[in-house]
């Protein structure tokens, strides 16, 4: 038996002891943005403004279709089960359209992302435009980044009681406005809107609203950048889409570091100075909270505010702007290696600048020609491919069609005279907003009529129908074939349909039904 | 619980329970979690009070609200009679050929027609009401006792050869087995599948005309085209009851089978026999 001082102990530390671990919830650390302007900042007003616009004023367009048919220019008909577009009007069977186009959209998010980075998520995501314009509303209400730290951070006085219910009221009645204008999407807005605020519309209505004001004030007011970074899997997917060549915000270390806010003394001293003098503009203006100086990561939306902070400090210091600017990720290697003497040292700016202080010529710079890589030509072609598919669908469609269902049981009826019939439903689909009078007319199968039920007339091998504007008309057919002219246990014929007016025409392959020996 | 222990190394009590020296931590309910608890029983008090609940001798309390799901059904089934009630009231007051020449009406009639069709009548005319020997095919243009949409809503009505309703329709084929010779019986089945088709023996076609002209013209007519007055089939056309060639006729001669349908207007009422009707006429047969 070993002494217990024989036995060996080990070198080891419980790395997740109860003592060391860190709690699995980790509580929201505020993040106070500092008003950016710039050429950015006005390009985001831009779009926020744009696409705000077109959010909230699309279902009040309007758009003629005659008098059968809704004359809003957008419009999901969910009772109906219409979809309007301007001229465009799509069936449910035509939904294809939609996947067509969120297909685009989606290949259309890779294209953007692999060109310019995540221009989506830094200007157009509706998370973004909502969060920008809640933060209109706080800094308004609340004042700037300073103010509001301090105001955060101070006791509940009256002064930050109706400062904090005035801007959360706000912010609820933008939530309510979109959750509002959603549903006007839906049915015909300027009615819904009477029947909204006098209690009268449909409770899906409100439901709706509710649902919406409640995810808008919570997602832009509230969650903010976490809807970003841990909700969203778009950071996570983009990884996948950003090449060496992809435009993304960048903070050119090459000329910035080493970073110092007394240049002059440490200039004096004879050491390496960099553009950056640590003022920290580009991190008070980050709406995520981060450090664009640590270089890309998952939680950037490359928004760009942080260029805009930093060029109007360069601007005051006299110096180049671009310390932060759109870069990619192979022009900054190529700099990098200048600024590093190809890796040899760290960074030293005397590098990268010639003697009188002007840019050294052997540093890159973007040039337009990246953006046409084999990369962006498939994501391209894609996007064409199935844009043009689209297109060409659109404008080939057919607006008058014809389907046919024939009778199963029975599948046929021997009449007295030892005829032979079958039973179809044809449903006629005029598929635009006017009355049609359709003809129905059968070719091949000898000898064979037709009779309708419901039009009072001799059977015949032709028949003119009326429908209604954008609706389907269900029609029983009976054929009727004389025995002597019965070709076999399975005959096929056609139901042609036609509209005199456009000349419109369609068909549908029938198949005729007799019983291995007729009679 | 007497000797309360207490837990060194969380210094937190222990429930008291202790399995091979493994004693549970007596950790207090998270807050959330008991609130939620006391509502939940609070809630459920009220329920039993507000809706059926407590079983007693024979059924079980009201409730005050007076809730029953038997109630919602007669309630949602009341809102259905009440949404078609302009159909069924129509229908009431029109006629069978009156609905089906009304595209509104007929459309409602033969959706009816059709479920009460599902239940009553595929036992015998089968699903596709295309029939089976012995019972009529209801798609066909063939009809025994006629085929307007009023003659049809007749037949449902009173029923054929159902002896307990005194409207029923009625006709009954003598047994020629026991009055005509058997030769002749080949005879006249011969020259009765002649009407509509080759026969085997050409020669026996002449004397059964004469069979014919003598037995059975009384009711299937001169020409062989039957009497829809008295149920009495056509002979010339190519629908046969029972089968078409010489043995089936023969037999149907020498022992006649009569189908008997039961009369459906004390079942199902007046307004479902037109419905019914209607639907039957809209097969493609109706006359």
């Amino acid at each position: 038996m070993l002494d217990n001082t024989q036995i060996e102990r080990l070198e080891a530390e419980a790395v997740n002891s109860a003592t060391v671990r860190q709690p699995l919830y980790a509580p929201r650390k505020k993040i106070f943005p500092k008003r950016a302007s710039g050429s950015f900042r006005r390009f985001k007003w831009l779009v926020m403004a744009i696409t705000l616009g077109i959010y909230y004023l699309t279902p009040w367009l309007r758009w003629d279709r005659g008098p059968f048919a809704p004359d809003q220019a957008v419009l999901i008909d969910l009772a109906n089960r219409r979809f309007y577009f301007f001229f465009i009007e799509i069936w449910p069977q035509e939904f294809f359209y939609v996947a067509g186009l969120l297909v685009m959209a989606g290949i259309g998010l890779f294209l953007i992302t692999s060109t310019v980075g995540r221009a989506w998520c830094g200007y157009t995501c509706p998370q973004t435009v909502w969060v920008d314009l809640f933060l209109v509303v706080e800094r308004a209400i609340e004042g700037d980044r300073n103010a509001r730290m301090k105001l955060d951070a101070g006791p509940w006085t009256a002064r930050k009681l109706v400062l904090r219910v005035s801007k959360h009221a706000i912010w609820l009645a933008i939530a309510a406005a979109t959750g509002g204008a959603w549903i006007f999407y839906f049915a015909d807005a300027p009615t819904l809107i009477g029947e909204v605020f006098t209690g009268t519309a449909a409770p899906v209505a409100y439901i709706t609203i509710g649902v919406l004001t409640a995810t808008t004030y919570t997602f832009g007011g509230l969650m903010r950048e976490q809807v970003c970074t841990y909700m969203c899997p778009w950071p996570r997917i983009q990884a996948a889409m950003l090449d060496e060549n992809s435009l993304t915000v960048t903070y050119n270390d090459w000329r910035g570091e080493p970073r110092s806010r007394h240049a002059k003394k440490v200039q004096a001293a004879g050491q390496p100075v960099g553009d950056c003098v640590d003022c920290n503009a580009c991190v008070a203006v980050c709406p995520m909270g981060i450090d664009i100086r640590d270089g890309q990561q998952l939680e950037c939306i490359t928004c760009a505010l942080c260029i805009d902070a930093c060029d109007s400090v360069m601007d005051k210091l006299g110096k180049e702007r671009g310390l932060i600017s759109y870069a990619t990720l192979s022009d900054y290697n190529a700099n990098m290696a200048v600024a590093t003497a190809g890796g040899s040292c760290s960074a030293n700016p005397s590098l990268v600048r010639t003697d009188g202080g002007a840019f050294s010529e052997k540093l890159a710079h973007f040039h337009i020609r990246k953006i046409f890589r084999p990369r962006t030509f498939i994501y391209m072609g894609a996007w064409s491919a199935v844009g043009i598919a689209l297109l060409y669908s659109l404008l080939t469609r057919d607006r008058l069609e014809v389907n046919v269902l024939h009778d199963r049981n029975p599948q046929f009826v021997t009449l007295s005279d030892g005829s032979i019939r079958n039973g179809y439903t044809v449903k006629l689909l005029n598929m635009i907003p006017e009355p049609r009078t359709i003809v129905v007319t059968m070719q091949g199968l000898r000898g064979a009529e037709m009779s309708v039920v419901g039009i009072d007339l001799p059977a015949d091998r032709s028949f003119a129908v009326a429908v209604e504007p954008d609706r389907l008309k269900m029609l029983k057919v009976f054929v009727r074939q004389p025995a002597d002219r019965v070709g076999g246990a399975t005959q096929t014929f056609k139901f042609r349909v036609e509209d005199k007016a456009s000349f419109e025409t369609d068909e549908y392959t029938a198949t005729f039904n007799a019983p291995e020996i007729a009679r | 619980m007497s000797d309360e222990h207490i837990d060194e190394v969380s210094g937190i009590s222990t429930t008291g329970h202790e399995w091979d020296g493994i004693r549970e931590l007596n950790n207090p309910l998270p807050r959330w979690w008991v609130i939620t608890f006391y509502i939940t029983i609070v809630w459920a008090i009220g329920y039993t009070i507000a809706y059926p609940a407590w079983p007693m001798l024979t059924s079980a309390t009201k409730g005050v609200l007076g809730y029953s799901s038997r109630n919602d059904v007669k309630k949602e089934l009341a809102a259905a009679e009440l949404a078609k009630a302009k159909y069924a009231a129509a229908i009431q007051s029109k006629t069978a050929s009156e609905i089906a020449g009304d595209d509104a009406l007929r459309e409602f009639a033969v959706a009816a027609g059709s479920a009460a069709y599902k239940v009553n009548c595929v036992q015998c005319h089968a699903s596709g009401a295309q029939g089976s020997k012995g019972f009529p095919n209801l798609n066909d243009d063939d009809w025994l006792w006629g085929g307007t949409a009023e003659q049809i809503q007749q037949t449902i009505t009173h029923g054929i050869r159902f002896a307990s309703v005194p409207d029923t329709r009625l006709s009954e084929m003598p047994a020629f087995g026991e009055i005509i010779t058997g030769d002749q019986v080949a005879q006249v089945s011969t020259y009765v599948a002649s009407l509509s088709g080759p026969v085997q023996d050409a020669t026996l076609v002449e004397p059964g005309a004469k069979v014919f002209a003598e037995n059975c013209v009384a009711c299937h007519g001169d020409t062989a085209k039957g009497n829809k007055e008295l149920g009495a089939p056509d002979l010339t056309d190519a629908i046969w009851l029972y089968g078409s060639n010489e043995t089936a006729i023969a037999a149907q001669i020498r022992a006649p089978k009569h189908g008997v349908m039961p009369a459906w207007l004390e079942r199902l009422g007046e307004t479902k026999v037109k419905e019914l009707a209607v639907y039957i006429h809209s097969l493609g047969g109706g006359e």
